[in-house]
């Protein structure tokens, strides 16, 4: 199939959930409104709410905090999740003893931590940051931890009897062996970061699209929900293409370039 | 005889510790030398063995009794006089070709600079002047033993240690593979302990063929000079009448071990 058709098709698809939508919303059926406005909204409304938030601008300042939240946790969480990989990778001992409690707090759901992290750091950034790291820590933190633990036997042998030093067997086989297996969670740790981020501001913020859409919701605004999903996950697939093109430079020596971990 | 001993193995003994407990005996007091600019091969039946005494020649293994001697001194740690080639990939794959081949030198100080035309000088010798860009996962199996190869000549080793190099690759590969390591062992004639379970290929190869026993336990039951004369086209010398005398010669002895080898592995899944 050719690009063309395959974009008309992805369009097609959504011009038929959005006309069955307004047309469901706006004219009965057999009498009856399937899609109650109060409920569902319509298209129109959806749309016109955001026009308006792009035209009187109040978007760009949500859309800035989320995407700083975001950054900032994929950052922070990514350099941790590297370095203690790395470190437990490297020292059996302290892996064995930390691995119950790394356990432990996987094993929590992390909204509970949000209340906690509100009370911490109050209701600005870094609540909702603090949230992020915890989510995209742990995702890093396991990959760089199983690629440094599974660089290849030979590969490592060949490093050896090249003459490698401990410092060079790190720079040029531990690092980017961890390095890769990091950038194929990189789809997963991003998006876990703007999940962070947006969960945290539903919870209590003062700004960022989750709180565009608390709010909207706090006040039975259905379209202001909707329009506030739908420029979320617009603004998720924005960044999930810059993730992309990221990944295609950085993972040019992989066998499958496109292979999402 | 004034030429020195490259590689000495005197009377090593491999064992390894097993998980229940018991001891295994991989090689039982193998006794080797290989001179300078000796090609020495060394044939058995798989699970013989052969590998683990390569990875003693090179220091990746200790061994649990007798030494090793390297140009008369004995090895402590890995043998840097050493290059090895593995049997399996053994290639960074997030380096190209020219970056696999400079890296030998870069580990040593040369600046980088400096090592990638001589890098770039090795991969045309292997015949891969035009592959230089190229990631590991998109070259040939028997382009990137090619490439393996000028990894580890770039160093300039003065004994090379070959784990089945070629058998990965198919039969004709393997061919010209053996051609073009003959072509740049010619060159400088290091010493050579080659590995394989390709007895033709190891009498086509090289000086001296060896021959172990089945494991565990395994010894060094037989020790062939190959006559033929150089330089040798792979091709060619097996046609040679002598190659089949002395095939034929070898073969008897190897048989019997082979049949061994076979045996015990398959009482060993009868016992599992």
């Amino acid at each position: 199939m050719s690009r063309v058709t395959l974009l008309a098709l992805q369009i097609l698809v959504a011009i038929v959930c959005i006309v069955l939508w307004q047309l469901l919303s706006t004219f009965p059926i057999f009498g009856k409104i399937l899609l109650p406005p109060f409920f569902f909204s319509n298209p129109v409304d959806v749309f016109d709410q955001i026009v308006k938030w792009f035209v009187s601008g109040v978007i760009w300042k949500h859309l800035w905090i989320t995407l700083v939240e975001s950054l900032l946790a994929f950052v922070i969480g990514s350099l941790g999740g590297v370095l203690v990989g790395f470190w437990f990778a490297r020292q059996p001992l302290v892996a064995a003893v930390f691995d119950p409690y790394v356990k432990m707090v996987n094993a929590l759901p992390r909204v509970v931590l949000a209340p906690i992290f509100a009370l911490w750091l109050g209701l600005g950034i870094w609540s909702k940051v603090a949230l992020g790291v915890t989510l995209v820590f742990f995702i890093v933190f396991f990959n760089v931890y199983q690629g440094v633990k599974e660089v290849s036997r030979t590969v490592l042998d060949n490093g050896r009897m090249l003459g490698m030093s401990e410092g060079q067997l790190m720079r040029h086989v531990y690092w980017p062996s961890a390095l890769s297996w990091m950038f194929s969670s990189l789809h997963t740790s991003v998006g876990f970061a703007v999940v962070g981020a947006v969960v945290g501001e539903y919870l209590g913020s003062a700004a960022g699209l989750g709180y565009l859409i608390q709010q909207a919701e706090g006040v039975f605004d259905v379209a202001g929900v909707f329009a506030g999903m739908f420029v979320l996950s617009a603004f998720v697939i924005l960044i999930d293409y810059g993730v992309t093109l990221v990944e295609r430079r950085l993972l040019v020596w992989r066998p499958t370039v496109d292979g999402r971990g | 005889m004034t030429t020195p001993t490259a590689v000495a193995l005197e009377d090593a003994k491999v064992a390894f510790r097993l998980g229940d407990g018991r001891v295994y005996t991989a090689v039982e007091k193998a006794h080797l030398a290989v001179a300078q600019g000796e090609f020495v091969a060394i044939v058995g039946p798989t699970g013989c063995g052969k590998s683990t005494l390569l990875n003693v020649a090179a220091g990746l293994l200790k061994p649990a009794a007798g030494g090793v001697k390297i140009f008369d001194r004995p090895l402590a740690g890995l043998n840097r006089d050493a290059g090895y080639l593995f049997q399996a990939d053994a290639l960074f794959p997030w380096k190209t070709a020219l970056d696999n081949v400079a890296i030998g030198l870069e580990i040593k100080g040369m600046p980088r600079a400096e090592a990638l035309p001589q890098a770039q000088k090795w991969l045309t010798s292997v015949g891969l002047g035009a592959f230089a860009n190229r990631y590991p996962h998109m070259l040939s199996g028997g382009q990137r033993k090619r490439v393996a190869l000028a990894q580890v000549l770039i160093r300039d080793p003065k004994i090379l240690l070959m784990d089945e190099p070629f058998g990965p690759l198919d039969a004709q590969t393997r061919q010209v593979m053996g051609n073009l390591l003959l072509d740049l062992w010619n060159a400088d004639r290091k010493a050579v302990l080659f590995v394989t379970h390709d007895l033709e290929e190891a009498i086509a190869l090289a000086d001296r063929v060896v021959i172990m026993s089945a494991g565990p336990s395994s010894r060094i039951i037989g020790d062939w000079r190959v006559q033929l004369v150089r330089p040798r086209d792979i091709f060619e010398v097996r046609m040679d009448k002598e190659f089949h005398a002395l095939h034929r010669e070898i073969w008897s002895v190897l048989k019997d071990e082979v049949m061994k080898g076979y045996a015990q592995s398959s009482h060993a899944a009868e016992a599992v």
